[in-house]
C-alpha cells in the first residue's frame, strides 16, 4: 500500500466517524408496523418483476464482462454510505440520502432494485430503519421509483444535449427527492385524510418531507457527479465496457 | 484526472459538506430530529392513536429499543462498508491509471 493510498484511507475513515458520530435517529423509509398487512402484501408484489428484472440484468451485465463488477460494487458501496449519513436540513430535522442515481445511471434503473434491496434489509433487520414488514414498501420507492426518476431524467438530458455533468447532478438530486414523494403517497395513500382524502393527506406528508430533503437532494446530486468525475478519469476502460461512454454519442 | 476535474471535485465535495453543515450552526434551536418521526407523528394526526402492529425483529429479540448509541455504531458500521469497498476500488483504479501513466513515459524514452 502506497503512502498515498494510506492517506486516502486514513482521510475517508476519519469522514465516516465523524459522520457516524452524529446525532442517530430515525429518519426516511416508512417504520416498521406503519403501513397496514393489505399495503405492505401490495407493494411487496409490485416489487417483484423488478426485483427479478434487475437480478437478470446484474447477471447478464457480469456475464459480458466480469470487469464490471467493480463499478456495480461501487454503486451498491455508494448507496450504502450515502444512505447511512443522516443530515441536518434546513427544516431543523434530519434526514438521509438514497445513493441509487449513480447506479442508475451506470446500470440502469432496474439493477439498482437489488442493489437498494439489500441496503434496505441491513437497516430492516440489524437498525429497526425501516422494516421488514414495509419492506415492499420502501424498496418501491427508494430502489424502483427513484432510480427510474434518475434514469429517465437523465436520458432525457442527455437527448436535449444538456451539459453532461449538469445532467448527472439534476437526475441524481430529482431521483432522490422523487423517492421521498412516492414515501408521502404511500403513506397518504395507506393513511387518507377524513377531510380531502388521499390528496388532502398526500400533501401533509409532502409537506413534512420536501422541504427537508431538497438540501439533501442537491448534496446527493452533488456527490453523485463527483464521483462520476472520478470515474470517468479512473474507471475509462469499465465505463466504456458498460456503455457508458457509447450511450452518450 | 485533469486539472480542470480536480477543481470541480474538490468544488463539489466542499459544497456538499457547506450544505450539510450551514443549517447545525444557522439554526440554533432546532432538535434535527428525524424527518421519519415526523412522519409518524403526522400519521397519528391523521387517524388518531396509531400502534404499530409489528415490531422491528432486532427489537422483539432485545426485548426493547435498540439504544441510540448502538444504534449508532450500526449506522457507522454501514458507512464503514460502503467507505471501505469505495476507498479500495478507488485507490485501485488510480495507482493502476498511474501504472499506466509510468508504462506509458518509460515506452517512450
Amino acid at each position: 500500500m502506497t503512502q498515498k493510498q494510506k492517506k486516502q484511507i486514513a482521510a475517508v475513515s476519519i469522514f465516516s466517524i465523524a459522520f457516524g458520530i452524529a446525532p442517530a435517529v430515525n429518519a426516511m423509509h416508512i417504520m416498521e408496523g406503519y403501513l397496514a398487512p393489505k399495503y405492505c402484501i401490495a407493494w411487496g408484489i409490485l416489487c417483484l418483476p423488478f426485483a427479478a428484472a434487475g437480478f437478470l440484468k446484474i447477471r447478464s451485465t457480469l456475464n459480458e464482462n466480469r470487469r464490471s463488477i467493480t463499478l456495480l460494487a461501487m454503486s451498491g458501496a455508494f448507496i450504502f454510505v450515502i444512505s447511512s449519513l443522516k443530515i441536518p436540513s434546513v427544516t431543523g430535522s434530519c434526514s438521509h440520502m438514497t445513493g441509487t442515481g449513480l447506479g442508475a445511471i451506470l446500470f440502469g434503473p432496474c439493477s439498482v432494485s437489488i442493489l437498494g434491496l439489500i441496503v434496505l434489509v441491513f437497516q430492516a433487520v440489524l437498525l429497526a430503519h425501516g422494516g421488514l414488514t414495509t419492506l415492499g414498501a420502501n424498496t418501491f420507492s427508494m430502489a424502483i421509483a427513484g432510480p427510474f426518476a434518475a434514469y429517465g431524467i437523465y436520458r432525457l438530458l442527455k437527448k436535449l444535449k444538456v451539459n453532461h455533468l449538469a445532467a448527472i447532478f439534476l437526475a441524481a438530486a430529482i431521483g432522490d427527492l422523487f423517492t421521498y414523494c412516492i414515501t408521502g403517497i404511500q403513506l397518504a395513500v395507506a393513511y387518507p385524510s377524513e377531510a380531502g382524502g388521499i390528496a388532502a393527506s398526500a400533501a401533509k406528508f409532502l409537506g413534512v418531507f420536501a422541504p427537508t430533503q431538497i438540501p439533501l437532494a442537491v448534496i446527493e446530486g452533488l456527490l453523485t457527479t463527483a464521483i462520476v468525475i472520478f470515474l470517468e478519469s479512473f474507471a475509462k476502460s469499465e465505463l466504456t465496457s458498460i456503455g457508458f461512454f457509447k450511450k452518450e454519442a | 484526472m485533469e486539472k480542470k476535474q480536480k477543481k470541480i471535485f474538490i468544488a463539489l465535495i466542499l459544497a456538499s459538506v457547506l450544505i450539510a453543515v450551514v443549517p447545525l450552526f444557522a439554526l440554533k434551536e432546532a432538535k434535527f430530529g428525524g424527518s421519519d418521526d415526523a412522519g409518524s407523528v403526522m400519521v397519528e394526526e391523521i387517524q388518531g392513536e396509531y400502534t404499530p402492529w409489528f415490531t422491528p425483529v432486532l427489537e422483539t429479540m432485545l426485548n426493547r429499543e435498540i439504544p441510540g448509541e448502538v444504534e449508532s455504531l450500526i449506522f457507522c458500521v454501514q458507512t464503514g462498508i460502503g467507505v471501505g469497498i469505495l476507498a479500495f476500488y478507488m485507490g485501485r483504479l488510480y495507482e493502476r491509471n498511474k501504472r499506466n501513466k509510468e508504462q506509458k513515459s518509460y515506452d517512450h524514452h
